[in-house]
């Protein structure tokens, strides 16, 4: 039975096994290799996409839970090459150590912002649970408040 | 072969002449390596080996290390760029092949012995280095590749490069070079008004002979350097862009996931096969001596098949080797504490511990093969392209000018993707010979990263000291095992009677290095000890150390400051208190200060580590911070959370879950301020990490009077009072696939 759904805006159809994790749909039959595997139980959030715009883990998502629905990843974040102000703020603020964990963090601080574009510390904490070994939250936070920042000054 | 001592150091110093680092570096840097460059190098404009100019004026820098994260690309980058006196924003960056030509740290060879980098001396004290082999190396690890490639490579080629690039102007002009200058990427002559940029003099200057020995800028002329242009790297880390080992993808690859025998040293005696034969995508089980693979057409599908087998492993031997029965045996191996001198007014004791931790870098293992006839071809990520090309072809049984190793981005390294640790490449090329010629991608998961590691080394030491009537220390002695020996045990303090003594008590874990290596057990027992040491002589611990600081300025300044930083002294709330420490590794003297909190109803709280660092200069200040910030991170979940555990031979713990990490929410802030001192450039990556386990554990004992000596702090949690707080963090969301958070 083929899973159709919409990833960064276009439509797939993928012709796997329904409980196939939407993590390695993604990148093995999809080539989306910015999604990462860190753990496969949902305890790292490196695999972190948007379904139908909310965060979720997709490495113990089953690619049949994304039928008919619309999954972006990081790749489709920027829209017409011009990145996302989250992507431009983990610039200005160089969070990025190796990376690896970094889409997922992205993905999540996105999602985040969408549900509350001014959060607070004790908010940034309950929400971004990514572990990122090489201990980048430091500028994760910085860059958080300046987008909260930003944010206000444009509403 | 000599292991790697202080005294070898000096040796080591006078045979090469002028220290041990110019020792190795002037070696690879020798004035031959600054020449290797193709036949076609005008074309190209290839100035020396190091870097290349094209008439866009786009400099490209050819850098012999990997990047995993510290900025070594870029602050490489800049130091040949400040010498050159180029455009920064026309610089480019590329990792060097793994080709013997680009080795960064051949083995040296001086006269009465065998000299090599501390951090390959590691490798030898493992006994996996076999002292009659001369290896190639393009090592990225001991925090090395600023203070050795940066300065003695990259710098000269820099410079090499200018000098070419202005006798070209000032041929082509019929003017003396010494009257013409480099600025910003062009030649100018001033006399005459006349300037050309490095684009358009490249080719003749390629034509021109390497100079060997260039004029080096002086510190208080840079304009690149000790400023901060945001890495390069970033921003395909932004946007999914960046390929790293476990993203690389060929055309007809498949996936192999594996199984390995959970006893280190255990071997595959039998399986049966059929149950993952029968699933769909399945192309093969492969049995291998110490692991079964099965390859499919997915990596899912790879890893349910998998599940599906029985694999039958043996313990070789080691069935019966626990946590407990290895530090019993370190308990057994340490004797009675060390003897103290007659006449002490007070002689203080104590046993410190600390576990085996594992890398875990957050991308696990991964390794792409393909294998054809004798030849093969490798991508992956690793911190040593050209030693896991050795490892590959031995595998393989085949030369390493038969293998081809295409070195990705590293998801983290810490030690973890060092030469000797390359069984990720090992497997992943025994695997794709056994479907030779199909690549195949071999990807670890957490549960094999945990599993088999190479882990840093569990480790205990007893401690005594001996104090005079007024408290001044008269001796601080140590025996410790687990940890290897090394200058780790070094203490900068004015002690007399000093002294630190190994005692042998072996176990079949298999050890490797981990950021900081022997300094990250070293520097928690000798930095608690002498805080033990100071409540003992009743003073306080930074004045303590302070007083123990007169003949050694660098260190003294850098407890100073951090003090200062932290407003040590200044008086706090109930529960909460301040701990320093202090250490020197790879070459840095790092001073931290943290400030905990405890409470019943908020647990342990690290609420700001505050980090003085005097590792001569600092390329790139914000990188430079970013990596003080990453290291405390790392170090205090190391600190605060994780041990692997041995039961029955095998490996306890598997993922996340039961080996947490610090999150957002319990990362403390951190305040990071550079020193800067003539001394030589030391290290970066990982000299911040050995100060932070005693700076927490000290500040506990200011903040609740209890002392910790067993690490993780988290075994420790109800000595100090409190409930354990462990990975709630990572607690799964309650339905899979819900929102994460
Ligand atoms: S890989 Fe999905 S949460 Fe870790
Ligand atoms: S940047 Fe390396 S794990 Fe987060």
């Amino acid at each position: 039975m083929a899973i159709t759904f919409t990833v960064n805006g276009q439509e797939q159809s993928l012709d796997v096994e329904p409980q196939m994790p939407l993590l390695w749909a993604l990148r093995e039959q999809l080539g989306l290799t910015g999604t990462k595997f860190g753990c496969g139980i949902s305890a790292c959030g490196a695999c972190t996409v948007h379904l139908d715009g909310r965060p979720v883990r997709s490495c113990v998502l089953p690619v049949s839970a994304v039928d008919g629905k619309t999954v972006t990843t990081i790749e489709g974040l920027a829209s017409h090459g011009v990145l996302h102000a989250v992507q431009e703020a983990w610039i200005a603020h160089q969070v990025p150590q190796c990376g690896y964990c970094q889409s997922g963090l992205i993905m999540a601080v996105v999602g985040l912002l969408a549900q509350n574009p001014a959060p607070s510390d004790d908010q940034i904490d309950a929400a971004i649970t990514n572990i990122c070994r090489c201990g980048t939250f430091a500028r994760v936070r910085r860059a958080i408040h300046s987008l909260a920042q930003r944010g206000k000054a444009t509403s | 072969m000599n292991k790697w001592t202080r005294r070898t150091f000096i040796g080591a110093g006078t045979v090469a002449g002028g220290g041990f680092l110019l020792g190795v570096a002037g070696f690879t840097f020798a004035p031959g390596r600054h020449t290797l460059v193709g036949e076609d190098a005008s074309e190209k404009g290839q100035l020396t080996t190091w870097i290349t100019v094209t008439p866009d004026n786009v400099i490209t820098v050819l850098i012999p290390h990997c990047e995993m994260g510290q900025g070594t690309l870029t602050a490489l980058a800049m130091m040949a760029a400040e010498e050159m006196e180029a455009d920064w924003s026309m610089v480019r960056v590329l990792e060097a092949p793994a080709l013997g030509e680009y080795a960064n740290g051949y083995v040296v060879r001086a006269a009465g012995g065998d000299y090599i980098p501390a951090v390959m001396a590691r490798g030898v004290d493992y006994g996996s280095f076999k002292a009659a082999q001369w290896f190639g190396f393009q090592v990225t690890g001991g925090s090395t590749a600023v203070r050795s490639t940066g300065e003695y490579g990259m710098r000269v080629a820099g410079a090499a490069a200018k000098e070419m690039l202005l006798s070209a102007a000032a041929r082509q002009w019929g003017v003396p070079a010494a009257d013409c200058a480099a600025r910003a990427s062009r030649i100018v002559h001033a006399a005459s008004g006349r300037s050309a940029a490095f684009g358009e003099l490249a080719r003749t200057a390629a034509t021109l002979p390497v100079p060997t020995s260039p004029a080096l800028k002086e510190p208080d002329t840079f304009t690149i350097r000790r400023t901060s242009p945001p890495r390069l790297d970033i921003p395909p880390k932004v946007d999914g862009s960046a390929v790293y080992g476990i993203d690389f993808t060929t055309p007809g690859m498949l996936y192999a996931a594996l199984e390995i025998a959970p006893v280190q040293g255990g071997r595959l005696t039998s399986v049966d096969a059929a149950p993952a034969e029968a699933m769909p995508g399945v192309r093969q089980v492969v049995g291998l001596e110490e692991a079964v693979a099965v390859v499919a057409d997915s990596f899912w599908r790879a890893r349910r098949a998998l599940a599906a087998l029985k694999p039958v492993f043996d313990d070789a031997g080691h069935g019966a080797v626990s946590t407990t029965s290895i530090f019993a045996a370190f308990d057994a191996a340490l004797g009675p504490p060390p003897e103290m001198p007659a006449g002490a007014a007070r002689v203080v004791t104590a046993d410190y511990r600390v576990p085996f931790l594992a890398h875990a870098t957050m991308e696990p293992m991964a390794c792409t093969a393909r294998v054809e006839g004798d030849g093969a071809e490798v991508w992956t990520g690793v911190q040593d392209p050209l030693n896991a090309r050795s490892v590959a072809a031995k595998a393989l049984g085949i030369k390493p000018e038969q293998v081809r190793v295409t070195n990705l981005l590293l998801g983290g390294g810490f030690g973890r993707r060092l030469p000797f640790n390359f069984d990720y490449v090992d497997l992943a090329v025994r695997i794709a010979k056994a479907v030779s010629p199909v690549p195949v991608k071999t990807i670890w998961t957490r549960e094999n990263d945990i599993q088999h590691d190479y882990y840093r080394p569990a480790a205990m030491s007893r401690h005594a000291g001996a104090l005079d009537a007024g408290g001044a220390p008269l001796a601080v002695k140590s025996h410790y095992t687990g940890g290897g020996n090394g200058e780790a045990v070094f203490m900068p303090y004015a002690i007399t009677d000093t002294g630190a003594e190994e005692k042998e008590a072996n176990h079949p874990i298999r050890p490797g290095q981990w950021r900081s290596v022997l300094n990250s057990q070293h520097g928690f027992f000798k930095e608690s000890f002498i805080d033990e040491m100071a409540h003992a002589a009743g003073k306080d611990p930074y004045e303590f150390r302070r007083a123990l600081l007169g003949n050694r300025p660098r260190f003294k300044a850098v407890l100073e400051r951090v003090a200062a930083m932290a407003n040590w002294g200044a008086p706090l709330p109930a529960g909460e208190g301040r701990g320093i420490a202090l250490c020197e590794s790879f070459g840095t003297i790092v001073g931290e200060v943290a400030h905990v909190a405890v409470s019943a109803e908020g647990g342990l709280r690290v609420r700001h580590v505050y980090a003085a660092v005097d590792c001569g200069d600092v390329v790139n200040p914000d990188s430079a911070t970013a990596q003080v910030e990453g290291a405390i991170v790392f170090a205090l979940s190391a600190a605060m959370l994780s041990e692997i555990t041995i039961a029955g031979g095998r490996v306890v713990e598997t993922n996340f879950r039961d080996y947490p990490m610090i999150h957002l929410a319990e990362a403390p802030r951190i305040t990071a301020e550079f020193i800067r001192s003539d001394a030589t450039l030391g290290g970066l990556g990982e000299p911040i990490v050995p100060p932070l386990a005693p700076a927490v554990t000290n500040a506990i004992f200011a903040a609740t009077g209890v002392r910790v000596r067993n690490l993780p702090i988290r075994n420790q949690a109800a000595a100090v009072g409190l409930t354990p707080s462990p990975d709630t963090r990572s607690a799964p969301p309650p339905t899979g696939g819900s929102p994460a958070r």
